[in-house]
């Protein structure tokens, strides 16, 4: 369970890291292969999964993956953090019965 | 041909289709999962590398990363013609396929907190879903 979760962290950096990276984009090649922060966006997705892959071995996939919706926790998070996303009171209630559905995974796991 | 977009031009008909690709994401997703699932089953290596070449050598994960390209592609395409706010409550209806699923197919157990935990959860989505609705 803790691997997953930490999975939906490191991968909830590599989205934030290929939006700074896609603002960056133009239509050129070279603007895309010289670009540092879209490959730290796809290497923290590859190691996001790999984590995933970890924690998938010793654990039920019926209460892992629906972990996964973590991921949209921090990502709201971090669009407030470092793009000045409003977070809304809907978003907040969101989040919130995100989080109360993975407490009553947790309770749920064998 | 007219130059308007779908989305304007017949924007219930776009919703039809965006509906439709997401529904077919989702299982692609949730067959994504399973196949993950089982390729871990075996002896797989606990170094990160390893790992990383591993899922190349295993059927079962590499056809589980491939669909899962797939289902992004698919979603990709979808949200060019419908809101996030209706698909985002509809990738989250995935959880409940691989939920299903797992309990078939992996003999795990179902119990009244996974099922209120999945609901929830999906509520949430749901919730932040509508929320980014501009």
């Amino acid at each position: 369970m803790i691997l997953v979760l930490g999975a939906s962290f490191v991968g909830s950096f590599g989205a934030v890291f290929l939006k700074k990276g896609g603002e960056r984009m133009h239509r050129d090649i070279r603007s895309v292969v010289t670009n540092w922060r879209l490959a730290v966006g796809v290497a923290l997705f590859v190691a996001s999964s790999l984590l995933y892959l970890k924690g998938l071995k010793h654990g039920e996939l019926s209460v892992l993956y629906p972990m996964v919706s973590l991921g949209y926790v921090w990502t709201l998070v971090w669009s407030r953090v470092f793009f000045g996303e409003p977070l809304t009171t809907q978003k907040f209630l969101g989040v919130g019965v995100i989080v109360a559905g993975i407490v009553l995974l947790a309770a749920g796991a064998r | 041909m007219s130059k308007v977009p779908l989305v304007e031009r017949d924007p219930a008909k776009a919703r039809r289709i965006a509906i439709g690709l997401v529904t077919v994401g989702t299982l692609l997703n949730a067959a994504a999962h399973l196949l993950m699932k089982s390729g871990t089953s075996g002896a797989s290596p606990d170094n990160p590398l390893a790992l990383l070449f591993y899922i190349f050598q295993n059927p079962k994960l590499f056809a589980g990363y491939s669909l899962y390209g797939l289902f992004t592609v698919v979603l990709t395409v979808a949200l060019k013609y419908g809101e996030l706010s209706i698909l985002y409550p509809l990738i989250a209806v995935g959880y409940v396929w691989v939920t299903i699923l797992s309990i078939v197919l992996y003999q795990e157990t179902v119990n009244p907190w996974k099922i209120a935990g999945l609901v929830t959860v999906v509520a949430g989505v749901a919730i932040i879903g509508r929320a980014s609705r501009k």
